[in-house]
């Protein structure tokens, strides 16, 4: 078998001398779209976190692309895109700059050239914000400033996307753009991993599903079948979450 | 005009000038992340600098930037590594230069209280050739850093998180912030005084921001309120015999009321424009409303 995209073997990671992940394994392969699912602190995010870089592992092993994650230097083949932070920076910045600091990592000295701004504009039009160019971020509402976001992660045409809840506060219409950008990205052979609270609109794309439970792996396979009323169209996940120690996860997807 | 013909004035104006250019400059990437006293912290710990200068009879300016930079790097080393006691640990470096400076002076034979309010508070007419030399050396590295590698700036204020995911060398790129923070401290020491040297790394930029609507234009109109106040403020001071530094400030901040004032109706008219490009209809009777709209 090829070289997993995407190698976590025994992971575990702390925050704030509490366990997050607790002995994960997660192979992710070329081409595949991996939704990895669970309650608020069950470590799904943490995870990603680590796959990234952003969260030290306290043990296991990571590769990306067949090279192990401390020795990884070859960014430009992921794109991220972090989970949506209210705070922006303190200056206001158009549209056109944000999704443009994605093609960095594909410029030389950061110089954009012609190419680089088309792949800007390209992105832009992927998730239907290319009107937007140079509207500032603080004036868009929530889903199109994750569009925005993902934008920013596409600019850069890269093989492998990652991302953390990129569907959280984002109305319906938005949603669904995203599939349609997520779809024309797994259409031209990319590997997507991302966070996802529930399935909703994406659940066709998604190859496999992986469940996590307080910092271990509970599911590993497709994707759960939704059941009740988180099976009807446009069900909007509002109610209180109970804390990481409560019950099963409260999704309804394995029930 | 008889401001040109003086050899100090020269000096004085484009100290002025250099200072306008940069202190907004790098005040932007300050701002940008939310680190808009910085440049107020050095201020204090560059004071040492010059009062270790007065004492070993080397070049204040110099020594102001040895030590900020020196500075500037331990308050990157607190902000990586000591989150929670960091305000405290800035507070013992702040003050800590401030008295070391106000102390060293005292111990040299040169420093009076007169050169230190001069430090303090600028003093633009006392510009030596020496000092200027040294103003531009650094202006040029201000100024370099900030245009040069903008793109890099701007990823790693905006979003230090995904900087690091797109592969940018996000410590040493804060860490080059810092230190040009440092360096723009002992550029605008002379002019407005370190005590006053934040001040025109965050109004010109506040001031920019109330019209600007894009992170660049922001950065140029902070740089174009940074020079005409510094000029002005210089040339005030030189007709009507008042502090430079203090006059340049009251400037800027007059400035950013006037721009203030003029932010609402302009954001209105733009408002307007935007409604008037996108009037809202009704769909025609019979005419299915998308799905999309509507949320079941």
């Amino acid at each position: 078998m090829e070289q997993p995209v995407i190698s976590l073997r025994g992971a575990g990671a702390s925050l704030g001398g509490r366990p997050v992940l607790r002995g994960v394994d997660l192979a992710v392969h070329g081409g595949e779209v991996v939704a990895l699912l669970g309650a608020n602190g069950s470590g799904k995010s943490t995870a990603v976190r680590s796959i990234v870089g952003q969260v030290p592992l306290t043990g296991g092993e990571l590769e990306l692309f067949g090279t192990p994650q401390r020795r990884f230097r070859d960014w430009a083949r992921v794109g991220y895109v972090p989970q949506r932070t209210t705070a922006a920076g303190g200056v206001p910045a158009t549209v056109r700059e944000v999704v443009s600091s994605g093609r960095l990592a594909r410029t030389r000295f950061g110089m954009m050239r012609r190419a680089d701004k088309e792949a800007v504009i390209r992105a832009l039009e992927l998730v239907g914000m290319a009107d937007r160019l140079g509207d500032p971020v603080d004036a868009l509402s929530g889903g199109q400033h994750q569009r925005v976001l993902i934008a920013r992660a596409l600019a850069g045409e890269p093989e492998l996307l990652i991302m953390d809840e990129p569907m959280a506060g984002v109305d319906l219409a938005s949603q669904e753009v995203l599939a349609d950008a997520l779809r024309a990205q797994v259409a031209r052979g990319a590997t997507v991993l991302l966070v996802l609270h529930e399935l909703g609109p994406l659940e066709p794309l998604i190859d496999r599903a992986v469940v996590l439970r307080d910092g271990c792996v509970v599911h590993d396979g497709p994707p759960p079948e939704a059941v009740g009323q988180h099976a009807l169209p446009g069900h909007d996940h509002v109610h209180p979450h109970a804390g990481p120690a409560a019950e099963p996860i409260r999704t309804g997807l394995l029930t | 005009m008889d401001i040109l013909d003086l050899a100090f004035m020269q000096r004085a104006l484009l100290a002025a000038l250099l200072v306008g250019v940069t202190a907004p400059a790098i005040g932007t990437y300050l701002v940008q992340r939310r680190q808009a006293l910085m440049g107020d912290g050095l201020g204090h710990v560059a004071l040492t600098g010059v009062g270790l200068g007065f004492l070993l009879n080397a070049s204040p300016v110099w020594m102001a930037t040895a030590v900020c930079i020196a500075g500037a790097v331990v308050m990157e080393l607190i902000r990586w590594y000591g989150r929670t006691r960091g305000d405290i640990a800035l507070a013992m470096l702040f003050y800590g230069g401030m008295a070391g400076g106000v102390m060293l002076m005292n111990l040299s034979d040169s420093g009076s209280s007169a050169n230190l309010s001069s430090y303090l508070f600028g003093s633009i007419a006392t510009v030596s050739e020496e000092d200027l030399v040294a103003i531009c050396v650094l202006a040029a590295f201000v100024i370099l850093t900030t245009v040069g590698l903008r793109r890099q700036l701007f990823a790693i204020c905006q979003d230090e998180e995904f900087a690091r995911v797109t592969g940018l060398p996000v410590r040493m790129l804060n860490l080059l912030v810092a230190v040009t923070a440092a360096v723009t401290v002992t550029v605008a020491m002379r002019v407005v005084g370190l005590l006053l040297v934040s001040a025109l790394m965050v109004i010109p930029v506040a001031a920019s921001q109330q019209i600007a609507r894009s992170f660049k234009a922001t950065f140029a109109l902070a740089v174009g309120i940074g020079v005409t106040v510094t000029l002005s403020g210089t040339a005030t001071s030189y007709y009507a015999d008042v502090p430079s530094g203090a006059t340049i400030v009251l400037i800027a901040i007059g400035l950013f009321g006037l721009l203030t004032a003029l932010a609402t109706p302009l954001a209105k008219r733009r408002a307007g424009k935007a409604a008037a490009a996108a009037e809202c209809t009704l769909d025609a009777p019979g005419e299915r409303t998308t799905a999309d709209d509507v949320k079941v």
